[in-house]
């Protein structure tokens, strides 16, 4: 049906290696008979940021939700580092250093933000002030709220907790669901420039978005599903030069 | 009815009230975590009665205890009313309800599972420890200690309210301030979210049933101690302590602490201003006013699911 483009060419960017940290091989999920991955082949190396775009229903944030264990591929597999992890739970999984900053923020509401920060260090025996401060510094509007509830914050100020919340784990690798959904463009910005910001720090990033331009702007690689199957992928900048793209995604009309 | 009357029947309402709180704890906190009324809590309570039970015929107090030796058995007894209420419900966790979540099942079926674990202990055990009530041994001299606005306080009375409230505050403690409180918490809230931080839902399930569980035994224990022991003397109170738990607004456990007071206080008024067979009545003309007026309870917020 869809046929897959494969863009290759060395992306040459700076920061990424050669390391393997993620790899999806022929992987389905199925809901029930339902097949919403229809096998699909992705890698993500350690240091790069790659952007996984699609529209509604292209499978984005199931893809997440496989990765982080929270659904279980039927064929195929999921591996990191090497290390096959589908079949793992979710709460265990966090152990390998994967952070999962869910679709729709999902910050727990009537927990403080200094609360819920803690609660992304659940897996250790201790919660580091370091690390906090950490996130106080990359979101210095969370460290003025601290001691408010979570439910009272604005739709960013929510992401930024659930983004600083996930960081409390030290995630090795961040997948981050449609971070920008129903945030003001200035608000979408400023949570942009913090993901370039935690990837310069060291944290590799698997970003999903429907905003297309401003992630492949961001990312080094990306791919594009279209119902459950990769039908795009290569560099970013090739990308968004991609005249089916500017189509599809970027909301420009055939040349 | 009279000043001294009102205050008499006031402290009795107050003391039996702690203890509806304690047993709409255990309601309140399953349901946080599985949005499931747990109807088998009421047979964690008749449980731990009979623990109490078990161990005080073991130990025999035997008559006119020293004081020390006193504090030993009310001791003894209590632990053992822990012990049976905390593993009743955490096999009431295993073996009812864990395969239904595994399953995936809807809540009707939970419910459901619920009730007819229920009918299931109370019977077993009429059959196991017999069907005629028993009263628990004598552990100590019953005699008033003080009086409060006239009121007299007895040891049985002192020890339910100070025990009620010791329970309350360590479970304030518990779930606000300990790691494991955190997790109960948040997998309220979110159970899947609480995953992804590494949180094992499973685990804090068990822990947050054998919590509820140690609560309803001891106050099983508590209440056997004002009355008897029997197989069926879960039903009326665990039904009361129910609707306490919804009136403070279920999921919440300090409304269930204030709603236990609440009916408390009004089903012991009820028996010297309309008698004492209008009791139960009361506390359930509490519940449909709380539900028609405030359906989320007095203390409760929306119980929703994540935002």
């Amino acid at each position: 049906m869809s046929t897959t483009t494969e863009l290759q060419k060395d992306a040459g960017t700076a920061g990424t290696s050669e390391e393997t940290l993620l790899e999806l091989e022929s992987m389905r999920v199925f809901y029930g008979a339902i097949e919403a991955i229809k096998g699909i082949d992705l890698t993500v190396r350690k240091g790069e940021i790659v952007a996984l775009l699609g529209g509604n229903g292209a499978g984005k944030t199931t893809t997440l939700r496989t990765i982080s264990g929270m659904l279980q591929p039927r064929h195929g597999q999921v591996l990191y580092r090497g290390e096959r992890i589908d079949g793992i739970k979710s709460h265990e999984l966090v152990q390998f250093g994967i952070g999962h900053v869910p679709e729709g923020r999902r910050v727990f509401s009537t927990m403080t933000v200094r609360e819920n920060l803690e609660m992304g260090a659940y897996r250790f025996s201790s919660v580091d002030s370091a690390e906090m401060d950490r996130v106080f510094t990359l979101f210095p509007r969370l460290a003025e709220r601290r001691s408010q509830q979570a439910g009272t914050l604005s739709g960013g100020e929510q992401q930024m907790l659930a983004i600083g919340r996930a960081l409390m784990g030290k995630p090795e690798l961040l997948l981050l669901d449609e971070p920008s959904m129903g945030l003001a463009p200035l608000i979408v910005q400023q949570i942009f420039e913090i993901i370039e910001e935690i990837n310069k720090q060291g944290t590799t990033v698997l970003l999903v978005e429907q905003n297309a331009t401003q992630a492949l702007g961001l990312a080094n690689r990306g791919y594009v599903l279209e119902t459950g199957e990769v039908a795009m992928s290569g560099p970013a900048a090739d990308l968004l030069a991609d005249s089916r793209i500017r189509e599809a995604y970027l909301g420009e009309g055939a040349a | 009815m009279s000043l001294q009357e009102f205050w008499d029947y006031l402290v009795l309402g107050v003391m039996l009230g702690s203890l509806y709180a304690v047993i709409a704890i255990g309601y309140t906190l399953v349901y946080g975590v599985l949005q499931l009324i747990n109807f088998a809590h009421s047979e964690v309570f008749m449980l731990g009665a009979y623990g109490s039970l078990i161990v005080l015929q073991l130990v025999n107090p035997g008559d006119n205890p020293t004081a020390v030796a006193s504090i030993g058995f009310v001791a003894l007894a209590m632990a053992g009313s822990a012990l049976f209420g905390g593993v009743t419900a955490y096999g009431l966790e295993k073996v009812a309800y864990r395969p239904l979540r595994r399953r995936g099942a809807p809540r009707l079926i939970f419910l459901i599972t619920a009730i007819g674990a229920s009918f299931f202990l109370y019977n077993l055990a009429g059959k196991l420890f017999g069907r005629d009530p028993l009263p628990l041994p004598e552990m100590y001299d019953n005699h008033n200690v003080f009086t409060i606005f006239g009121a007299g306080v007895n040891i049985t009375q002192l020890l339910q309210f100070a025990t009620a409230v010791v329970m309350m505050i360590g479970l304030d403690l518990v779930v606000n301030r300990t790691k494991l409180g955190k997790g109960i918490r948040a997998v309220a809230q979110d159970a899947e979210v609480a995953g992804l931080m590494g949180v094992d839902i499973d685990k804090v399930i068990s822990r947050t049933f054998i919590i509820g569980g140690v609560l309803g035994g001891v106050a099983g224990f508590l209440f056997a101690n004002l009355n008897q022991v029997s197989y069926t003397m879960g039903f009326i109170p665990g039904i009361t302590a129910f609707a306490a738990a919804v009136v403070g607004g279920i999921g919440n456990i300090r409304g269930a602490m204030f709603g236990g007071i609440l009916i408390g206080i009004v089903e012991t008024m009820t028996v010297p201003l309309l008698g004492d067979e209008w009791r139960s009545v009361s506390a359930m003309v509490v519940l449909i006013l709380v539900l028609m007026f405030r359906p989320m309870g007095i203390l409760g917020e929306r119980v929703g699911r994540a935002a």
